[in-house]
């Protein structure tokens, strides 16, 4: 396995011919129809359109307000975030087939059990103030997440770490408590983002980062200007760029057809099919790992009957549910929060589907037909949620199912409806890897395991496949995680929605990401004007 | 008299004040559970309230607001750490502009309209004018504010369709920038002071003093700009001032579909946020304008009438 994924990075990189490509595969035993499959999803990198220096970049960032801050441990929405990374860098980059690549760490290695991970820095990278970076800044910043009196929402990523020590100036070593082999991934995570030691004024934007912070003003507009030493290769093309909070999605629209902003975040559903056909507007439909979950509390009655589970989950018509609520924009979920598209996705377990004989075969079993089920729901959670509930609601009935749906309040949904109510609604962003997927929703002592699912074997399976190295292995364990979390777990997993973006033709760029919205983050520094 | 009314206003908003933190702390959750979100733990939350004392009492912490606010220190903002006056002080400049840029278009054009309405009282064009004044504020503004981004942005590319203004920009550059929001309050708060100037003109003229003016032999418009309109200006101004305080706190939907960074927003943000200083500050801001803009429409009043002037 390993061998071939070197071979794609040198296809991709264009090390080698396509040609050189397939024989290589074919001496290492591949079929024809799997080589066509790779080759399918892999490619070298398009430079048709080189990219061209220059320009100010108006971004119009939905989701965003006067409250944020440039504090890594705040970054509540995805303005203040983009912000962040256009004045930051993190130890590694996701690109975007969800694989690390190296950002101001050169390079990494584990242990043999994945315990103990050294990640080599990149010399010569200058911090926007001039100071030099070195290991004690990445310690620093790590570090500004650990500890008791964290008030980080990065907090979470780094309660693994036993400890993060300098080793030399340009060498840092992690200490974990237990193996993981996706280590690297969680370096990735815009929390982590990496700023001089001693920082106690973040809202200066010091980073290492493509751009400058010129100006900033939560809620209304960033400006930053091109780091004349950014050291990044091929990246960090506009002159400007300029962030703008445009919360109102028509606003947002309008602004991008009458050329006052040159891309958005966040399109409308209903009238993305529109804008797709507006000249002078690309409109970009991507799959990422976003998704809806309907948990319940597997612990709670009725709820700790898995026949109870089980029956709620045929219950719900899927395919209808990415027809009306994503209009389209969206895959069917299967119970699972892996996505199609990760490493380690269970193509083989059948695809879930509405089926009221069943469904009324089970809460029969279960000895609960004649109970009313109360679903919490607010748009809170995702906009469509209460739509969603209604739909279920109905399909529920025809399997002779009482579902009541309560409509509850917006603000303080998630600190006083999820997960203290028995079902409600929930939305993730999804995790690039399947370890942090499951390790932060599904394990038994997660703060954010909705469906308070305790499951011995899985929680067994997450600790083993974590600590693995071989991808083989590793793929066997998380497909019978995926099968275990779809068939016995607290979360109805109905749809993956799409992350809906427009840009004008104006702009260029290629392969963009879909582990978060905008380019994973990246667009500032990743797209250029055409 | 005056003196009485300030005093009056002061503990207006004492009490205010009050109700406002009363009421923030009767929504469900605070700053620490809207910053974190989704993303809370019991530690997180726990550590974030100890670093900005939200664990105190409620009474004791709003003595302590109250403290530094009558020592004129708005404190900082509890989500991002800003010095509160920094937020408010551009952001004020700005509702204000818009505010006065809105009102210099409406009060000529509401009170003209109005005397023409009384004028031509029963005409077709008194007819007119009353149905498309009525008709505008019947809408809701981000409808007249999204029809017209439709038609004179959109469609024929005149205008701006966001009025995300900046310091930088030149004053005119800025008015550009304005236009559709300026449209937009006008079309809103014309109807208001047209029909009140009209109702009142009319109201004036059935009075004796204007049936001699008429036996005089005084032209009709001499009598509604001379003698009408001067014995009418008291409920005008009454109206003309609340529109006012409208233009100025009650504009945050035309802020949103503008795109326009005024003190709405930021009172919107903070309360959802429980931002309670930046809500408190804004919130007795809007208080406020309101009390001192009554005063003055008391004082104008007064002025305008002279059995009021001299109350022998």
């Amino acid at each position: 396995m390993a061998k071939i994924d070197e071979y794609i990075q040198k296809f991709e990189s264009g090390r080698i011919s396509r040609r050189g490509f397939i024989k290589s595969l074919m001496v290492l035993g591949l079929s024809v129809p799997a080589i066509n499959m790779i080759l399918a999803s892999s490619g070298p990198v398009a430079h048709a359109a080189k990219p061209k220096k220059g320009g100010r970049f108006r971004l119009g960032v939905g989701q965003g307000a006067m409250t944020d801050s440039l504090d890594p441990g705040a970054l509540p929405s995805t303005a203040p975030q983009i912000v962040h990374l256009q004045v930051r860098n993190c130890l590694t980059e996701l690109n975007y087939k969800y694989n690390p690549i190296p950002e101001l760490a050169e390079s990494w290695e584990p242990s043999a059990d994945a315990s103990k991970w050294t990640f080599k820095l990149r010399k010569g990278v200058e911090f926007h103030n001039g100071k030099t970076l070195d290991a004690e800044d990445v310690v620093f910043s790590i570090n500004y997440h650990r500890g008791e009196d964290s008030k980080s929402s990065g907090k979470s990523l780094v309660t693994a770490v036993k400890d993060v020590k300098a080793d030399g100036k340009h060498t840092v070593v992690f200490i974990l408590e237990g193996g993981n082999a996706d280590f690297p991934f969680i370096m990735s995570d815009y929390h982590l983002g990496i700023f001089p030691a001693g920082t106690t004024d973040f809202e200066k934007g010091i980073g290492t980062g493509a751009f400058k912070l010129v100006s900033w003003e939560p809620g209304v507009r960033a400006l930053t200007k091109l780091n004349p030493n950014y050291w990044k290769q091929g990246r960090g093309h506009f002159d400007e760029v300029e962030t703008i909070y445009i919360n109102d999605v028509s606003a947002r629209i309008n602004a991008l057809k009458t050329g006052q902003i040159d891309a958005m975040n966040r399109c409308e559903r209903k009238t993305f099919h529109l804008l797709e056909k507006i000249p002078g507007i690309k409109a970009i439909n991507l799959t990422g790992t976003t998704h809806y979950t309907i948990p319940m509390l597997s612990d709670v009655p009725p709820y700790d009957n898995n026949d109870v589970r089980l029956a709620l989950k045929l219950t719900v018509d899927r395919e209808q549910l990415v027809k009306q609520i994503l209009r389209g924009y969206g895959a069917v979920g299967n119970d699972h929060p892996i996505a199609p598209s990760q490493r380690f996705y269970a193509s083989e377990l059948p695809q879930r589907k509405y089926d009221p004989d069943k469904a009324r075969y089970h809460m029969k079993k279960a000895g609960k037909l004649n109970h009313t089920f109360k679903l919490h729901v607010s748009d809170a959670a995702f906009a469509g949620a209460v739509d969603t509930a209604v739909l279920i609601k109905e399909s529920a009935t025809k399997a002779g199912i009482k579902i009541d749906v309560v409509r509850e309040p917006q603000d303080g949904y998630w600190s006083d409806v999820w997960m203290k109510k028995a079902w409600t609604f929930s939305f993730w962003g999804g995790r690039p890897s399947e370890d942090w997927m499951f390790a932060i929703g599904y394990a038994e002592e997660s703060n954010w395991n909705e469906g308070h699912f305790k499951h011995k074997r899985f929680n067994e399976l997450l600790k083993a496949a974590r600590a693995e190295l071989d991808n083989a292995k590793r793929r066997e364990m998380y497909v019978e995680m995926q099968r275990l979390v779809r068939d016995e777990g607290g979360s109805i997993i109905p749809m993956f929605a799409n992350l809906l973006m427009a840009t004008s033709t104006k702009v260029g760029f290629e392969n963009v990401a879909a582990n978060f919205d905008l380019d994973g983050l990246r667009t500032p520094e990743r797209w250029w004007f055409i | 008299m005056v003196a009485k009314r300030i005093v009056l206003g002061l503990v207006t908003l004492i009490v205010i004040s009050i109700l406002i933190f009363e009421g923030v702390e009767l929504l469900p959750g605070d700053v620490a559970q809207a910053i974190l979100g989704q993303r809370a733990t019991p530690e997180t939350i726990a550590a974030f309230r100890k670093e900005l004392k939200l664990d105190l009492p409620p009474h004791v912490r709003y003595f302590h607001w109250l403290g530094d606010f009558l020592q004129g220190d708005l404190g900082n903002s509890l989500s991002n750490k800003r010095p509160i006056s920094e937020l408010i002080g551009w952001r004020l400049y700005n509702t204000l502009f818009l505010a006065a840029a809105a009102a210099v278009v409406a009060i000529p054009l509401a009170l003209v309209l109005g005397m023409l309405a009384a004028l031509y009282r029963d005409s077709w064009f008194d007819r007119m004018i009353n149905v498309t004044t009525i008709s505008s504020i019947s809408l809701p503004e981000f409808f007249v504010g999204y029809v017209l981004i439709a038609v004179l942005s959109v469609k024929l590319n005149i205008f701006p369709s966001i009025s995300n203004i900046s310091d930088a920009m030149p004053f005119w550059r800025k008015i550009y920038y304005i236009i559709l929001p300026c449209l937009t309050l006008t079309l809103v708060v014309v109807a208001h002071m047209m029909r009140m100037t009209r109702a009142s003109i009319i109201n004036v003229l059935t009075s004796p003093f204007i049936e001699m003016a008429e036996l005089k032999g005084l032209t009709r418009r001499r009598i509604i700009i001379h003698h009408a309109f001067p014995n009418a200006l008291s409920p005008i101004i009454n109206v003309i001032v609340l529109d006012l305080a409208w233009l100025i706190v009650g504009v945050v939907i035309v802020e949103v579909v503008f795109v326009y960074p005024g003190l709405g927003q930021l009172l919107v943000d903070s309360v959802s946020k429980r931002d309670l200083p930046v809500v408190q500050a804004s919130g007795l801001l809007f208080a406020g304008t309101y009390v001192l803009l009554n005063l003055i429409a008391d004082v104008l009043a007064m002025l305008s009438n002279p059995k009021l002037r001299s109350p022998q």
